[in-house]
């Protein structure tokens, strides 16, 4: 950075200095000094111009060499870090959905189990309640005793199943763990890619100095306005408590549709 | 509030399609179908007597509130009650939602208890 900053820096002596001496030149009518100032200063802003794009062309180079896309080799056996970023997303999604529709199934299998259970223990204590006000004749008591036992045996048995099903539902959870490394991996990637784009911003930025480019700002912005129109939706907000934007919760839903008259 | 009424279930993801069902059913509406998107939904409620409609915003194809726009446009279609359960949580787009003529509005993660608590007010008013 430091020689671009020289390099731009003896640019802008060289104008400067260039720039009285072609005024005085042409005051004093001599056109030939003055034509030959005016290829002096060509020629510097040429050489540093050169300088600058060379500088980002070996930087773009260098970046394509560490995300390791070879434009070259479309049939290379080595995916790029960005390929294999994009892949490993996809694995965290197919884990994350296998583990959610994995504990809703042993949900579905566990509740009507437990229902069923919960129906049975109702219906024998209300027989169970005519048998303690001495409502219960010998031949229902009889049948009573048979249906307590029965109901037993299988509350322990069933209670077993359930138990096993929680203990499942437990280890459905360890996709924590894996997309949990995933994630990482691909977030320091990100953090990688996002400084070395913003080494090529900063290098494009000299290259714009010396040519003199300037960027319509308002046309720039207007198109990332457009990007953020609200009817594409924005996904989950990370930091609601801290945007004023953005409402912390349903309570503030709430409160925000009932001020609307809702 | 009837039970046998049928609602539609909108989301891309299976998952929360699930959920939102398996709520429902809780609830004890077991009469569900469900979309994947507003593309998708939109001929099922055109065709299908649907007296309830859930749906996400953003989705692939077309979004939420776009065929909730779709619905209340529609002359057979604008009275149906419209509940939509989304992560989009800015206040312009829960404004937008309303001024498009949603019925209610929950933001996701959400309990059981809030989507009771938001069918049972809706059905309130739509009765009413």
């Amino acid at each position: 950075m430091e020689h671009t900053q020289s390099s731009l820096g003896d640019f802008e002596s060289t104008l400067k200095k260039h720039a009285h001496e072609l005024v005085d030149s042409l005051e004093k009518g001599k056109f030939g000094d003055a034509v030959q100032l005016i290829h002096q200063l060509n020629q510097t802003r040429d050489r540093g111009l050169y300088q600058e794009v060379g500088k980002l062309t070996r930087e773009l180079h260098s970046a394509i060499v560490s995300f390791q896309i070879d434009p070259q080799m479309p049939q290379a056996e080595e995916v790029s870090q960005i390929t294999d970023a994009t892949e490993r997303l996809s694995y965290v999604v197919k884990l994350t959905e296998g583990a959610a529709n994995r504990t809703m199934d042993l949900v579905e299998q566990g509740t009507p189990v437990l229902n069923q259970l919960s129906a049975d223990a109702r219906d024998l204590r209300t027989d169970w309640q005519r048998f303690m006000r001495r409502e219960v004749e010998a031949p229902e008591f009889r049948e009573l005793v048979q249906r307590v036992d029965k109901f037993l045996a299988r509350s322990e048995e069933e209670a077993h199943t359930v138990s096993g099903y929680l203990g499942d539902i437990l280890l459905a959870q360890d996709y924590q763990d894996l997309t949990g490394q995933v994630i990482k991996r691909v977030t320091t990637l990100v953090t990688e890619v996002e400084s070395n784009l913003l080494k090529l911003v900063l290098m494009a930025s000299q290259v714009d100095r010396f040519a003199g480019i300037e960027h319509d700002q308002e046309q720039l912005r207007a198109e990332k306005d457009q990007e953020k129109h609200p009817t594409r939706g924005e996904g989950p907000q990370i930091h609601a408590d801290k945007r004023e934007d953005v409402v912390s919760g349903q309570d503030d839903v709430d409160d925000l549709l009932s001020s609307l008259g809702f | 509030m009837n039970k046998d009424m049928k609602i539609l279930i909108v989301d891309d993801f299976s998952t929360m399609r699930r959920i939102i069902k398996n709520l429902l059913r809780d609830l004890g509406f077991t009469n569900t179908q469900e979309a994947d998107d507003g593309t998708t939904a939109l001929p099922m409620l055109e065709s299908g007597h649907f007296d309830f409609l859930v749906t996400d915003w953003n989705m692939p194809g077309m979004s939420g509130i776009d065929l909730l726009r779709k619905v209340r446009a529609d002359e057979r279609l604008k009275h149906l009650p419209v509940l939509m359960v989304t992560a989009e949580a800015k206040r312009e787009q829960i404004i937008e939602a309303a001024q498009a003529g949603v019925n209610g509005y929950v933001v996701k993660p959400f309990t059981a208890q809030v989507l009771k608590e938001k069918i049972e007010k809706i059905f309130e008013r739509v009765n009413s």
